[in-house]
């Protein structure tokens, strides 16, 4: 890896007001803090914890969709049915409101314009949410280094961020974004509508002509597992493959 | 100061007596790695404690499997904030392992080595007096590629990060160094009952 540590993660929670909720999609929910918190490197989670009257609290860890340098940080937040925590940010958060946060946190899924690529992305749901702080950072970072956003969803309408990364697409050529839908047809001719299989990725990595070096792989286990088997299989060195999976949380 | 209209979800006075704070129980078992699950090919497998770059013993595959076999029940907990109760591992306890290799541990701290380039560190007495085990069996079953299998180290008194999966070796160091996580922003030592999740936590 030529990413060096990120490391320190100051220990103390700090009241974060929330500013704006933004419904970005019918499961996503985007939270904008003003925190007290360090400048985070795109990728970066940070911890949240809610306290009820009665004192108890409850932790989570959200991935953070703001590129670094934004006022605000935000949080692109899925409701999980059984969920404890999400539920609040989706239904009982209003403006105004304080929450306890503590971060940024994590050293290894992160990237940051000395890293160069080219980039390869890969997002399965809700995983895009560090691959979008991502691009955000690249697409205002030099250099230009190609990168590739691979984004599977059940359908057009559950891709968060979808419009404003067309629209960096539309203004960068180094920036390719490709979707597949599994649930519901594509939208424009050159997405796919087909679970992202081996053959699919083959047919997009071909199409990119770039060699990745580093890829950034983010989704349910199920599927960061696919992807990553078709890629290490496919001859891609695993030692340029960072993972994030999300699964068990509530 | 509480959160607005945060009620939050209570567990059972069985396991909140069991979750070490900010943790949450769950039935599930995730999934967590830096990158792809390597995938360990039993014919070469080797398992090797070493001094710093000297080794001191190794094993193949069926030696490992002929070693004194202890079977741990108890809970587990990810820095990510899960617990999950009541786990069965069956392994070589690290006792066990350095009566094998037959001399004593030649220094206090050791790194748990694995196939895929990660690395944790350890002090030595978190590891005897059957507090840990290179762990090859969950649930009665051969652990999983995708949860450390074929061996992983298993520590639960620590967050479960310490827990190396894909585990090729331990090897003693002559101070406690940071491993990959520990030089990422995670805490040296990683006890879940004093919340030691980052590198600043006291």
């Amino acid at each position: 890896m030529t990413t060096q540590p990120v490391s320190a993660a100051p220990a103390r929670w700090h009241e974060a007001v929330i500013e704006r909720i933004v419904h970005r999609t019918p499961r996503i929910t985007s939270v904008f803090l003003r925190a007290p918190i360090g400048a985070h490197v795109a990728g970066q989670h940070v911890d949240v914890r809610l306290t009820a009257p009665d004192g108890y609290q409850a932790q989570r860890s959200y991935s953070i969709a703001s590129a670094p340098g934004t006022a605000e940080i935000e949080l692109a937040i899925e409701r999980l049915e059984a969920g404890e925590v999400s539920p609040y940010f989706h239904e009982i958060a209003q403006p105004g409101d304080t929450i306890d946060v503590r971060g940024p946190i994590g050293g290894h899924f992160i990237w940051r314009a000395e890293d160069g690529g080219p980039i390869l992305l890969i997002a399965g749901g809700s995983g895009v949410v560090p691959l979008a702080a991502i691009i955000r950072d690249w697409s205002v970072t030099g250099p230009r280094t190609p990168a590739l956003l691979v984004y599977s969803a059940r359908t057009w309408e559950e891709l968060v961020f979808r419009d404003e990364l067309m629209d960096i697409e539309a203004r960068e050529p180094e920036f390719t974004f490709i979707v597949t839908t599994t649930r519901g047809p594509r939208q424009r001719p050159s997405d796919y509508d087909r679970r992202l299989d081996r053959s699919l990725l083959r047919d997009i990595l071909s199409r990119w002509k770039h060699t990745a070096r580093h890829v950034y792989v983010c989704g349910s286990n199920v599927f960061v597992e696919a992807v990553t088997s078709c890629l290490v299989s496919d001859g891609m060195p695993q030692a340029r493959i960072r993972t994030e999976r999300y699964g068990g949380e509530n | 100061m509480s959160t607005r209209g945060f009620s939050g979800r209570r567990p059972t006075a069985d396991a909140a007596r069991r979750l070490p704070p900010g943790q949450y129980q769950t039935d599930d078992f995730p999934v967590l790695a830096k990158g792809p699950t390597p995938r360990v090919d039993l014919a070469h497998w080797r398992f090797t404690v070493s001094n710093g770059p000297k080794p001191l013993a190794s094993w193949s595959w069926p030696e490992f499997e002929a070693l004194p076999r202890t079977t741990w029940r108890g809970d587990i907990h990810c820095v990510t904030k899960w617990s999950k109760f009541d786990t069965t591992w069956e392994g070589v306890t690290i006792d066990d392992l350095l009566a094998a290799v037959g001399v004593a541990p030649p220094t206090a701290y050791l790194l748990a080595l694995s196939h895929d380039d990660y690395d944790t560190n350890l002090p030595v007495a978190d590891l005897v007096g059957g507090k840990a085990m290179i762990a090859t069996r969950f649930a009665g079953a051969p652990l999983e590629a995708e949860h450390g299998g074929p061996a992983r180290l298993l520590v639960p008194h620590l967050y479960f990060w310490k827990s190396a999966k894909w585990v090729k070796g331990l090897r003693f160091t002559p101070r406690d160094e940071a491993g990959f996580w520990e030089l990422r922003g995670y805490h040296m030592y990683g006890d879940p009952w004093r919340e030691q999740r980052y590198t600043n936590d006291p």
